[in-house]
């Protein structure tokens, strides 16, 4: 019973399933298998969770029908909107994201021209570090993984011709994310935007870089607050705007299981909510702008039940930790990427197949925008045939299969909300834990998350190996051939781009004026210096006199610090 | 025989870590000595600390995609220090005509994804016994 709400079931009822189920085990069931035993002796989820054969009201023990309720209202189980996929689909988002900007502008015009209705984009390992592209270290890795992002100039050209006040636009990025957010308001002010129409999401979770992605500049409490700052900043000036996605899609690809997964993003996201409050700023006035983003992995029903597990689980935490007031603080809203890391090599097409079917519990979850990846993941970043296939499949899902007509459908699910009911007891039973280890802060420097991710990621490789888990093409159903008609094409990148990127960086540093530059970044170190002091307005003038990322991210190093992990394996 | 000693590096900017982690537990699994050097390492810190560690291998994992500059890089640095005689062994997602360039060049094997944690610890035996056969130096005490 929760909420003072009666269960769905009564104690006679669900004692009368019970009854009738020992019947059936005794009398059909046993008869079968003793003619036919099951195909193993122990049925397991992803998240090694052992599952029944069947599932009955019983299963639901105090369940009232208050923790399932209708969608777009506490606890949210069922999602964050009344209609769901009646009024709107889902965001469809492909990530892109390589060479110089005009580049990258190329594909997310192509994107558009497709049917694509938000874009993603994705930066390369020197932007997402802090570094400037003449950096000694990054040789080799401009552009490659994502786009080249150094000045202002860059930030324009990326969006030449792409309306930011209809478009949505989401930048995965994160210790350098404050900077690029400010490039992106700076472009948005040149162009004559309302700021509070931009709507758009940037990353910006740093706590799981530490636990999970590995992308960090300074040490954790220097970065904690410069999340802070982007946070406060935009429930000041960017109403629409998601300044932090909170995020789990790395824990999990990075080897955390499925209950990780969701119990440390909320970890995180009870870290900030922290932060954030300290600074007095009430709760509802800033939470009905974070986001959360999850994987869509391959245990089918385990991954529905993850994204209601999480929902409610937020709902409960913000209203009931946090007190907050607005519906729109409890509901949680979430971007899902189908797995990347059980993409094969081998037998390359089926990759469809799993994306496909990812993609359908993601949106079987609620999910409110998706990127399916390419086919391709395993062997570069995604062509543009990849990538069409990857938009193609979801625009089958939403358009061909009805499954958008329904909120929830497997809502009521015995099987579903069981599920759904044991993975968020779980995640209370880790938040309980990282609370006795004295916070989030305080478990990562203890590696807690860190190892357990580590553990279960060894496991999984164990289980590859050993023939456990199944991997089609992989383990099971080997082709010792490569089968000419999967050849994939790899997406080349043109080798002169990080040299004309270099060249631009040097270019526009020698047309700058000097001195602004000298003086705004020695303003912005002395913001830094007051812990009250908010960066983002400093930030914001450096940029638009052409300071480039690197230049600001070691404005701040002196005071800051950099972050040195020991890593746990 | 000594025990197989080998530093297991991560270099470049991508974080990654996930394949380098098991990699380093399945060769300390296997019985060997594992020195990890942690992310974001340059080619001159790996190629320093196999020096310093005295190692029969370097095992160089990425995912940054960038393969095709540091994997020869580091070839290059180990042959101006004198270690051009330690084997270099590559991991991560990497495109099939990379791989045979990279082996031409000298790195001895690329272990790609999802390879089984008991294979590579075999398979970095098979190549360290290998070499230090050819080099008269493998059956030491």
């Amino acid at each position: 019973m929760t909420d003072g709400q009666l269960p769905l079931f009564d104690d006679d009822q669900r004692a009368a399933i019970s009854a009738e189920e020992a019947a059936w085990e005794a009398g059909e069931l046993a008869a079968f298998l003793a003619r036919q035993p099951e195909q193993r002796d122990e049925y397991l989820t992803r998240a090694r969770r052992p599952v029944r054969r069947v599932y009955t009201p019983a299963d639901l023990g105090e369940t009232a029908f208050a923790d399932i309720g209708f969608p777009g209202r506490y606890p949210y189980t069922r999602g964050p909107y009344p209609t769901m996929y009646r009024g709107r689909n889902w965001t469809m988002r492909q990530i892109a994201g390589f060479g110089q900007a005009h580049e990258t502008n190329a594909r997310f015009r192509y994107l558009i021209e497709q049917g694509q209705t938000g874009l993603s984009v994705d930066f390369d390992m020197p932007t997402l570090m802090g570094l400037d592209s003449d950096d000694p270290r990054c040789l080799g890795e401009v552009g490659r993984e994502g786009v080249a992002v150094d000045v202002i100039d860059d930030m324009r050209e990326l969006f030449d011709g792409i309306d930011l006040e209809t478009i949505s636009v989401s930048m995965t990025i994160n210790p350098s994310a404050w900077i690029l957010l400010a490039m992106y308001v700076a472009v948005a002010e040149e162009r004559g935007c309302d700021l509070d129409r931009l709507s758009g999401t940037i990353q910006n979770d740093i706590l799981k870089e530490y636990i999970a992605q590995k992308e960090w500049i300074y040490p954790i409490r220097p970065s904690l607050r410069i999340v802070r700052d982007t946070i406060v900043w935009s429930a000041r000036h960017l109403a629409r705007y998601n300044p932090v996605n909170i995020s789990g899609y790395h824990i999990s690809e990075a080897g955390g299981d499925t209950v990780a997964e969701i119990a440390f993003t909320l970890a995180n996201a009870v870290a900030y909510v922290e932060e954030v409050t300290a600074t007095g700023l009430p709760v509802d006035e800033f939470a009905p702008r974070l986001s959360f983003f999850f994987v869509s992995q391959a245990d089918f029903f385990e991954e529905v039940a993850k994204f209601r597990a999480v929902r409610r689980a937020y709902a409960r935490i913000m209203k009931e930790r946090f007190g907050a007031q607005k519906p729109e603080s409890m509901r949680l809203r979430f971007h899902a990427q189908t797995a990347a890391a059980s993409l094969t090599r081998a037998q390359p097409m089926n990759n469809i197949v799993r994306t496909a079917l990812q993609a359908l519990a993601a949106v079987l979850g609620g999910a409110q925008s998706l990127h399916t990846n390419g086919l391709d993941e395993a062997y570069s970043i995604p062509t543009e045939f990849a990538m069409k296939m990857a938009l193609r499949t979801q625009q089958i899902i939403a358009h061909e299969t009805n499954v958008t007509n329904v909120v929830d459908p497997l809502g009521g699910s015995w099987y579903v909300e069981t599920l759904t009911n044991e993975l968020e007891a779980e995640v209370f039973r880790i938040l309980d834990h990282v609370d006795s280890l004295g916070g989030t802060v305080r478990a990562i420097e203890q590696g807690y998350f860190q190892q357990a991710q580590a553990d279960y990621a060894y496991d999984v490789a164990l289980r590859k190996a050993s023939g456990e888990d199944v991997v089609v093409g992989v383990n099971r159903f080997v082709e010792t051939e490569a089968d000419p008609a999967q050849a994939v094409e790899t997406h080349r990148l043109d080798p002169e781009s990080e040299r004309r990127q270099v060249e631009r960086l040097r270019a526009v540093r020698a047309a700058r004026d000097q001195t602004v530059v000298d003086r705004l970044l020695k303003e912005l170190t002395e913001a830094a210096r007051d812990p009250a002091e908010n960066l983002m307005p400093a930030t914001i003038a450096a940029v638009k006199a052409q300071a480039s990322m690197g230049e600001i991210v070691n404005a701040l190093r002196d005071v800051f610090g950099t972050y040195v992990e020991t890593p746990v394996f | 025989m000594d025990p197989i000693r080998i530093l297991v590096a991560k270099v470049g900017l991508d974080g990654h870590d996930r394949g380098v982690k098991i990699v380093a537990r399945a060769l300390r699994d296997a019985g060997m000595e594992v020195i990890y050097t942690g992310l974001h390492r340059t080619p001159e810190q790996v190629v320093a600390t196999a020096i310093q560690e005295d190692v029969d291998a370097i095992g160089v994992s990425l995912l940054s995609g960038a393969h095709m500059t540091l994997l020869p890089r580091i070839l290059d640095l180990m042959r101006e220090q004198g270690v051009g005689d330690r084997l270099l062994i590559g991991g991560g997602v990497m495109p099939d005509e990379d791989v045979e360039a990279l082996k031409a060049l000298g790195v001895a094997e690329i272990l790609g994804q999802d390879t089984p944690p008991a294979e590579i610890g075999v398979t970095v035996a098979r190549l360290v016994n290998e070499h230090r056969a050819r080099a008269g130096v493998g059956e030491a005490s």
